[in-house]
């Protein structure tokens, strides 16, 4: 039993060093001098402020921040009451389409649901005229729509293991129904739609292939213009871009453990 | 159960959301395979729909071509040979992890869970981009080893099939850390145990209960791989050797420099018409308890 307790602690340990070592490295060169990334030039800070000098990845940056809040706020909005009907809605008409294409999105490859959304906002224009141009907005209905699927996975699984007692128990003392669903269901629920919140957020931030499909000329998002960058060469730049990201989801973590360890 | 909200709210409540899954996910899937059957044309945007050429009507050709076309089959096989071994290789690492994850103890479980999954939200394309740093001619690894003296010219690292599979891995290792992880830690160590106890050695023990219990954990999380790598476009972009045409890489191709909208179309609804079976096993597993 020992050694085999000792294999997968091995294990582990080596499967997190293959995850951080390149992320550490990363790191640890944004803070270099030397203009080639992953040279030691001294320590220095200078490509942080190249990184807030580049117009572009400045412009590019905020463009994200602004289309992932509202994604991932229509997200919620939308996964949550989809999560909720899948959970709680007893059975009605086109029950198993909605639940089908509640999940497409999980499993398209983004190629696919990029091409898709791109060539339904093309034919909408032709048809109504509208979106009359590409860009921030359809990012953020595209990023809204596969975010949905994931609030709602979320969703649907904490609704599962809340009794649905509860609810009915508000019921029966003479809650209406948006009364009990508001101070008895949604409260329940918050903890799930958080966690959809923040990974919708991250999905949105992350994505090059849905939004280069459905942006047009003005819209370049940060991993668009990440991309274009990266296709050239790394650039220190990048480096620290990474240590600014990694720096955010540290604090997130940190805040998440600290929230835990209350909880218990 | 009774109804939650009696009468027409009932009814109410799943239209909106159901209006907005039809509209932009059922009604674009309908566009991808309507653009299928369209033809390529001169103009902003490129393509005439079947309806809209007089005489002509449908326009089989583009889905043909992306059948039968060497070009096209070799790029599907690419995608699929690739995502297999990217899925593989995450099983051979991820299990050990996994396991590692389990026998932890309970207090420090949380933040090893935690390192596992945070390089996920280190974003995506700065994690390519230490790739990059690492393997290019004056990267890390090949000034490292230079410095040491163990190589005269730099290797030539990136843009090959190994520094694509590494990005891969490296990708997608924690969507199969997590489901084998929540697989293990609902089987019951008593188990295992009581083969031990029965005379089992450590590796019978393992390969007789521990691995048989993990199967349905070990499918699922070679899908959850599978399915999002067969489409992947920017690894391969950024990594890969030019010769890795996966499909993404194709169909991205096709649609930007091409500017070939139907091939682009009939290229997507065969990636998905071939991940219908992943999907529907991966689906299945999830249901069952």
């Amino acid at each position: 039993m020992r050694r085999r307790g000792l294999l997968a602690r091995a294990g582990l340990l080596a499967g997190l060093a293959f995850l951080w070592l390149p992320v550490l490295l990363l790191a640890a060169y944004a803070f270099s001098a030397d203009r080639i990334p992953f040279q030691w030039g001294g320590f220095s800070l200078r490509w942080f402020a190249a990184l807030g000098a580049d117009d572009r990845l400045v412009e590019a940056a905020l463009l994200s921040l602004r289309v992932a809040l509202g994604a991932a706020s229509l997200a919620v909005l939308l996964g949550g009451a989809i999560g909720w009907v899948l959970a709680r809605q007893g059975p009605f008409r086109g029950r198993a389409l909605f639940g089908a294409l509640s999940g497409a999105p999980l499993v398209l490859p983004d190629v696919v649901m990029g091409l898709a959304l791109l060539l339904f906002f093309v034919l909408l224009q032709r048809l109504t005229g509208w979106p009359a141009e590409r860009g921030a907005l359809t990012i953020l209905l595209a990023h809204a729509t596969i975010g949905a699927a994931y609030v709602a996975v979320l969703a649907q699984a904490r609704l599962a293991v809340l009794a649905p007692e509860l609810e009915e128990a508000a019921r029966d003392l003479g809650a209406p129904p948006l009364t009990a669903f508001l101070t008895v269901t949604l409260p329940l629920m918050a903890p799930s739609l958080v966690a959809g919140w923040l990974l919708a957020f991250t999905l949105s931030l992350d994505d090059v292939v849905v939004a280069s499909f459905v942006s047009g000329p003005a819209g370049t998002t940060l991993p668009m213009q990440v991309f274009s960058m990266l296709r050239l060469g790394l650039t220190p730049e990048i480096n620290a871009l990474a240590v600014v990201i990694l720096g955010m989801a540290l604090a997130v973590l940190g805040v998440g453990l600290a929230v835990w360890k209350m909880r218990k | 159960m009774r109804r939650l909200l009696p009468g027409w709210p009932s009814r109410l409540v799943p239209a909106l959301p159901g209006l907005w899954l039809l509209l932009f996910v059922a009604a674009p899937l309908l566009v991808v395979a309507v653009l299928a059957l369209s033809w390529a044309a001169e103009g902003v945007p490129p393509f005439a729909l079947p309806w809209a050429v007089p005489g002509q009507g449908l326009n089989t050709e583009a889905l043909a071509l992306a059948l039968w076309d060497g070009y096209y089959r070799a790029a599907f096989l690419d995608a699929l040979l690739v995502a297999g071994g990217t899925a593989g290789l995450c099983l051979l690492l991820a299990f050990p992890m996994a396991l590692g994850l389990v026998r932890a103890p309970a207090r420090s479980r949380p933040l090893l869970l935690g390192l596992v999954l945070l390089p996920f939200w280190t974003g995506f394309l700065p994690r390519l981009g230490a790739w990059v740093g690492l393997l290019r001619d004056e990267g890390w690894i090949n000034s490292l080893l230079q410095s040491l003296g163990l190589i005269e010219a730099p290797l030539p690292l990136l843009y090959s099939w190994p520094a694509l599979f590494l990005g891969m891995v490296h990708a997608y290792l924690p969507f199969a850390v997590l489901p084998l992880y929540t697989a293990l830690s609902r089987r019951d160590p008593a188990l295992e145990e009581a083969a031990a106890d029965l005379g089992a050695g450590p590796w019978p023990v393992f390969l007789t209960v521990t691995l048989p219990l993990a199967l349905p954990g070990l499918a699922a999380a070679f899908l959850l791989v599978f399915i999002p790598a067969a489409g992947e476009y920017v690894i391969p972009e950024l990594l890969g050797p030019p010769e890795a045409q996966m499909v993404g890489r194709v169909l991205f191709q096709e649609f930007f420099q091409n500017r070939d909208w139907p091939v682009a179309a009939a290229l997507a609804v065969l990636l998905l018409l071939v991940l219908l079976v992943p999907i529907r096993l991966f689906q299945r597993l999830e249901a069952e308890p």
